[in-house]
């Protein structure tokens, strides 16, 4: 029983290693910012959840406790991650304004919100700013 | 800043204290975990702080989150963990295995059917949580979401994908 545990515990520690071992080469490895940006979303949720996974495993089975701050770990990671991205992308796309001719077209009247803004902010009936705008 | 003209608060007591009674009893939980151990002091400063939180937040959000299936939130959790670990391994081999000059890096543009804010911001989150798509800006009028794709070959399969197995069920969860 007690190898069972530790295989698990050992498995999931390695698989997660594994899993941040790839999102660095990625980093290492890929051309440019855009592309690196792909690589710590795979670290995060993976490599992360990996470890997380074990050690929950790990308190459950050898100390007997359940552990629930790793749950809480993995909520707040798949919550700020995928902000903290949007907001590199659009730093990038600001700090690198010829990139602006290569963004395909929105589809819209409008273009995208890091270069264009709407014409008059009062007359949309969604957005984040025009919301928080009327509060 | 001009004064504030006087504002009738026509909000009940119970509504002007708990606001969002769901959010409080989530900080109330969400503290019960941080501390890993139950006592009932934990428990009473748990309820002060998520009671003196919400209400001091509620600015932000005057409207309770227009949620109307839980059950359908909770199973589409379920897919989007899933999907992780998908496209994880997928992006895993491309990383490995692929020279970066023969990745198809491109933009894709989705075309937003979803309206409220909420949705499109958990939209666009799941999109960058799979691994292989970032979703980088929104055109100004909130109507078109832009996708950073590591490997995408066809365009069009890349947003019918997302638009069948993310948007379609975001539509049945948010209005």
């Amino acid at each position: 029983m007690e190898f069972l545990l530790e295989l698990v515990v050992s498995v999931l520690i390695v698989l997660g290693g594994f899993f941040a071992l790839v999102g660095s080469v990625g980093m290492v490895k890929l051309p440019d910012l855009l592309t690196r940006l792909h690589a710590p979303t795979k670290a995060t949720t993976l490599g992360v959840g990996g470890a997380l996974a074990a050690s929950m495993v790990f308190f459950a089975g050898f100390e007997g406790d359940l552990s629930i701050h790793e749950v809480l770990i993995t909520a707040f990671l798949f919550l700020t991650a995928p902000i903290s991205a949007h907001f590199i992308a659009k730093a990038h796309l600001h700090e690198h304004a010829e990139l602006r001719d290569g963004l395909p077209p929105t589809g819209r009247a409008q273009g995208w919100s890091t270069f264009d803004s709407l014409p008059d902010p009062d007359d949309e009936d969604d957005g984040d700013d025009a919301r928080a705008a009327h509060h | 800043m001009a004064a504030r003209p006087p504002v009738t608060d026509t909000r009940s007591r119970f509504e002007r204290w708990l606001p969002h009674p769901w959010l409080t009893l989530m900080l109330v939980l969400l503290w019960m975990l941080l501390l890993n151990e139950f006592s009932v002091g934990g428990l009473l400063v748990g309820f002060v702080l998520a009671i003196v939180i919400s209400r001091l937040t509620s600015q932000f959000w005057p409207e309770r989150p227009p949620i109307k299936s839980y059950r359908k939130a909770l199973s589409y959790l379920g897919l989007v963990a899933w999907d992780v670990v998908v496209a994880n391994l997928q992006v895993t081999r491309l990383i490995l295995f692929r020279p970066a000059a023969r990745l198809d890096v491109r933009w894709v543009v989705l075309p937003l059917e979803l309206r409220s804010p909420e949705a499109i911001t958990v939209l666009a989150g799941t999109i960058t949580m799979t691994p292989g798509t970032v979703s980088c800006d929104l055109s100004a009028d909130g109507r078109s979401l832009l996708v950073h794709c590591l490997d995408a070959p066809d365009t069009e399969e890349a947003v019918r994908q997302m638009k069948d197995r993310y948007e379609a069920r975001l539509k049945e969860i948010f209005p």
